[in-house]
């Protein structure tokens, strides 16, 4: 199995709003995928589809080789930390332990009470009264626990503080190096994600901007500064992802194979967070010319 | 477990890749003598749960070191120092670093600013460089 999530053309629409559309991307397995994009750009649409919560209205989307929520096998080999990593208030730790059990068959009990005894947390306690991070905690401890290939995750990090956020990602990640586990996880916050994700998809408008492993990304994009120039004077194989100009000045950022040598432009480097938010910048005009043709 | 000899950290801001920090962490140990041949390196795991990175960078890391062959990957065991890089020039860093001092309080007192002070020393070391290379 070389392809975690597949998607043609995917599409979902809710009454007249499309929230996903011509979504086509290619995921290898083995990567921490980022889903970055502002609140509202189809992120949670594209994971419910991906977690067969929702079918799409257009196009195909497989999921380790088979349809989403297809089949009971396919159930269990992937796993879902809802947005705001959601728990049973009334429940205590010890009864979600229990209710995974019983609701997975690869459950891995050994490994889910070693992490509930390692996090500290009181088997006793209802879900209720943990904290925001012991909460998301448990709902990660229920995610790993299940043994999925694929674990999916909504905003898990959103609403945590900074040490909280830091643990939980210290432990998804230390998972992540210990099981042969891909993982996806939306943010729609770049530095939640900048040093834990290896592949990066950036969603706008319920489109796909760019998509890519994040050490390919970083390599083809670059800023070009320097005299105030018309973007078709530019190359031809120089893709602009963003364009800012005053009188005399020109900025752009552009995505190339190639090397940049004309001497007119000062290039330099993006960081993954400037990357993202050229992508977000772009005037709606540009949308309409086609996204694909920058994917890889 | 034995306490890991060396302890990596990451700086946001550089703009250096992590994987290239964690590079460049390693050889700066082997080069202070902070690191010797026979010390084991913290693993994949430990890393990646101290630092809350991708597993993938540590292994990219380790990967180029073992390139360099400066540390080796005994599977199941651990990941252990090969090589060193101080040689004879350790014994060399006391009186230099001393020296280095003297030069610093001299350029405080003909009034230079710490900016200054880098910037002076950054292009004499830039120059110095490219005359040798030249």
């Amino acid at each position: 199995m070389t392809t975690v999530l597949t998607a043609q053309a995917l599409g979902k629409r809710y009454g007249r709003r499309w929230a996903l559309r011509e979504c086509t991307i290619d995921i290898p397995a083995g990567h921490v995928v980022g889903l970055v994009g502002p609140n509202g750009a189809g992120k949670t649409t594209l994971l419910k589809l991906a977690s067969g919560q929702l079918e799409p209205t257009a196009g195909d989307i497989a999921v380790l080789g088979g349809r989403p929520g297809g089949t009971p096998a396919q159930l269990a080999r992937v796993g879902f930390v809802a947005q705001d990593t959601p728990a049973y208030a009334g429940l205590t730790v010890a009864e979600h332990l229990r209710l995974g059990a019983r609701l997975n068959p690869r459950w891995d009990d050994g490994m889910a009470r070693e992490r509930v005894a390692r996090l500290g947390l009181d088997p006793a306690q209802r879900a209720g009264k943990l904290s925001g991070g012991q909460r998301a905690q448990l709902a990660l401890t229920l995610g790993l626990a299940k043994r999925p290939e694929l674990l999916i995750l909504d905003e898990p990090v959103a609403s945590l503080d900074p040490l909280a956020r830091r643990e939980f990602l210290q432990g998804l990640m230390e998972a992540t190096a210990e099981h042969e586990l891909s993982v996806v996880l939306s943010s729609h916050l770049v530095s939640d994600l900048e040093r834990i994700c290896d592949y990066l998809i950036v969603l706008v408008d319920s489109r796909v901007q760019v998509a890519g492993e994040t050490d390919r990304l970083l390599a083809a994009h670059h800023r070009l500064t320097g005299p105030r120039r018309d973007p078709d004077r530019l190359p031809a194989g120089q893709h602009v992802v963003s364009a800012r100009h005053t009188d005399r000045q020109s900025t752009y950022v552009v995505r190339t194979d190639a090397p940049i040598h004309d001497p007119a432009w000062t290039v330099t480097r993006l960081s993954l967070e400037d990357l993202v938010l050229a992508y977000m910048d772009k005037p709606a005009a540009a949308d309409r010319r086609a996204p694909l043709e920058v994917q890889r | 477990m034995e306490e890991p000899v060396i302890e990596f950290h990451l700086d946001a801001k550089t703009g250096v890749s992590p994987y290239l920090q964690l590079v460049r962490q390693v050889r700066h140990a082997l080069r202070l003598g902070l690191l010797d041949e026979g010390d084991q390196l913290p693993t994949v795991k430990e890393v990646v749960a101290q630092l809350a990175i991708n597993p993938n960078t540590v292994l990219k890391a380790y990967r180029e070191l073992e390139h360099e062959g400066l540390i080796t990957a005994r599977p199941g065991v651990g990941t252990f120092v090969t090589a060193t890089l101080t040689g004879a020039s350790l014994a060399a860093h006391g009186p230099l670093r001393l020296e280095l001092q003297r030069w610093l309080a001299k350029a405080r007192r003909a009034g230079l600013d710490e900016e200054s002070i880098e910037a002076l020393f950054m292009t004499t070391f830039r120059t110095t460089a490219q005359e040798d290379i030249a």
